[in-house]
């Protein structure tokens, strides 16, 4: 077959693009600016996604704050829940984002995006991602709040940059759970209905509200499987200094993030078709 | 000279249902050449097979020389591709819809700029590029997704009925740009559409499907001699079939309801 190829025509003629890492990264680079000029264009989202989260912390957090009734430690317990609820916050984003890609399938712009000379694997982790940049923006709107209700958080840079990286890492897995999901559901309203059975159980078998010691043995268990434990853990440890084993916690966002990315990579196609 | 297009035995199934069957046809370096058939004929399957969308099973296609099956990501780099719904970002401005298509082709950050004003020019976008594209009409929706499908400098355009729902003026234009963007450029073309008198204005060539097999190969006006004398390209296809298009509609994959319901969608979105 060598001898056959030829070049297109000359005036057409495109150079080599990227490949292996440099296209990765280029990939999502361009994702992530992408849900940043969305974000840009339309903040109503970001405003109408943070009721819940500050409705958590008002009412959920003042109540049990009053009760007692949760050992945290020493910690007061709006302090302790801020962290649980800026992840269930960026779940919450991630956990639906399968819809938009079901969105995309149906207006064609994922079949464009499918045409492009991007990997599977790539147009998925710059999807994640793109998530994690929503995510990450919505993160920012309960810390802030939680800031103004009083809670005593680090405003050290390096562990605020801590912060970012174990939400994007989180939004990455969920998100590619949900595009995993989607490739298998295919269908909008089945996608909305697994969404929402597995959202409220992934965050109550956490230590997003209280801690584990609490849970039933088989929770417990639960818990330790859910990624979610972990990135609560690792924020919790960052903003409050709670202690944690973070390469334990680092370990598990990172590979639940990579394994997701490889298994909504390979089923992502089950939309284009 | 190689083909831009080479496809050989190309077959295809959706479960039981043949949607290509033994497809073998060749386009030529810079030829506007048109796909013809009903819904349900196997065109958009066949789009989706030599554009990567869909593995290939029987057969091989070859783009430029390059293997469809072995070569995909060199096959994508010479691809613009507009497909049949409407496919761009209405939550973006008309000008961040052409440069995220610019970033996924790897424009050069040095070129980028330049290149995009180049397709918006092309397409009489420019005074509209910063309004949000979910803002603009049915027609310059049409124009932005060419612009996308343009701004990689695309040796092959691939184009999957790209004027359904849209009125005779905003179709009308569309073409316009097109043929204009293939004589200037040198560019190949490969184009879908039901239309008959469209394929008969635009293509140099034409091939008729139906039922997922190719029915009938050549220029429209060699096609429509073959037909009879003052013979139109409908009536080419009903010499070919036996049928007309009405009664040839099928449940096939594009045919099928989430065709029709795709089909409607579009319509519906260009109002």
């Amino acid at each position: 077959m060598s001898e056959r190829l030829v070049e297109p025509p000359a005036v057409w003629a495109e150079p080599q693009g990227r490949s292996g890492v440099g296209l990765l990264v280029s990939r999502i680079g361009t994702f992530c600016l992408v849900e940043l000029q969305k974000l840009r264009h339309d903040r109503s989202e970001l405003i109408t996604r943070a009721i819940q989260p500050i409705l958590w912390l008002v009412i959920f957090g003042q109540t049990f704050s009053q009760i007692r009734a949760i050992p945290t430690g020493g910690i007061p317990y709006l302090d302790f829940l801020a962290p649980g609820v800026i992840a269930q916050s960026a779940l919450f984003v991630a956990i639906f984002y399968g819809i938009q890609i079901i969105w995309e399938r149906d207006a064609g712009v994922l079949t464009k995006l499918l045409v492009t000379p991007t990997p599977r694997a790539a147009l998925v982790a710059g999807k994640a991602f793109a998530a994690g940049v929503r995510s990450v923006a919505q993160a920012v709107i309960v810390i802030l709040v939680a800031a103004l209700m009083g809670v005593a958080m680090t405003w050290n840079p390096v562990r605020l940059l801590g912060v970012v990286v174990v939400v994007m890492l989180g939004a990455a897995f969920f998100s590619c759970l949900s595009l995993s999901i989607a490739g298998i559901a295919l269908k909008r309203d089945r996608l909305m209905g697994i969404g929402q059975a597995i959202t409220m159980p992934l965050f109550f078998a956490s230590n997003a509200l209280y801690p584990i010691e609490m849970m039933p043995q088989w929770l417990q268990v639960v818990s330790h499987v859910n990624p979610l434990t972990y990135e609560v853990s690792a924020l919790r440890a960052l903003l409050i200094g709670t202690p944690t084993n973070y390469w334990l916690d680092f370990g598990v966002l990172v590979g639940s993030a990579v394994a997701g990315i490889v298994c909504a990579a390979a089923l992502i196609g089950r939309l284009a078709r | 000279m190689t083909s831009a297009i080479d496809i050989r035995g190309l077959g295809y199934s959706f479960g039981a249902h043949r949607a290509v069957e033994d497809l073998t046809l060749a386009v030529e370096q810079g030829e506007c050449f048109g796909l013809l058939g009903p819904n349900g004929a196997g065109k958009t399957t066949t789009i989706r097979l030599l554009n990567t969308l869909l593995p290939l099973q029987t057969g091989d296609v070859e783009i430029f020389g390059r293997s469809v099956r072995t070569d995909t990501m060199a096959v994508r780099r010479l691809l613009g591709y507009v497909p049949q719904q409407l496919s761009i970002e209405g939550a973006l401005t008309g000008r961040e819809n052409v440069e995220w298509f610019a970033r996924l082709f790897d424009v050069p950050r040095r070129e980028r700029r330049a290149r995009v004003d180049e397709v918006l020019d092309m397409v009489d976008l420019r005074g509209d590029e910063s309004r949000l594209a979910s803002t603009y009409s049915g027609g310059m929706v049409r124009r932005l997704e060419l612009a996308q499908a343009l701004v990689n400098r695309p040796a092959l355009l691939v184009l999957d009925e790209p004027t359904v729902g849209l009125d005779p003026v905003a179709r009308d234009s569309v073409w316009r740009r097109v043929a204009q963007m293939q004589r200037d450029h040198g560019m190949t073309v490969l184009l879908t559409t039901h239309y008959m008198e469209e394929a008969d204005t635009l293509c140099g060539r034409v091939a008729l499907m139906h039922r997922g097999a190719l029915r009938a190969i050549g220029s429209p006006a060699d096609l429509k001699a073959a037909a009879g004398t003052g013979a139109s390209l409908e009536d080419v296809f009903r010499h070919h079939t036996g049928e007309t298009l009405d009664e040839t509609e099928t449940e096939g994959e594009k045919g099928g309801l989430r065709g029709v319901r795709a089909t409607r969608r579009t319509a519906r979105r260009l109002g």
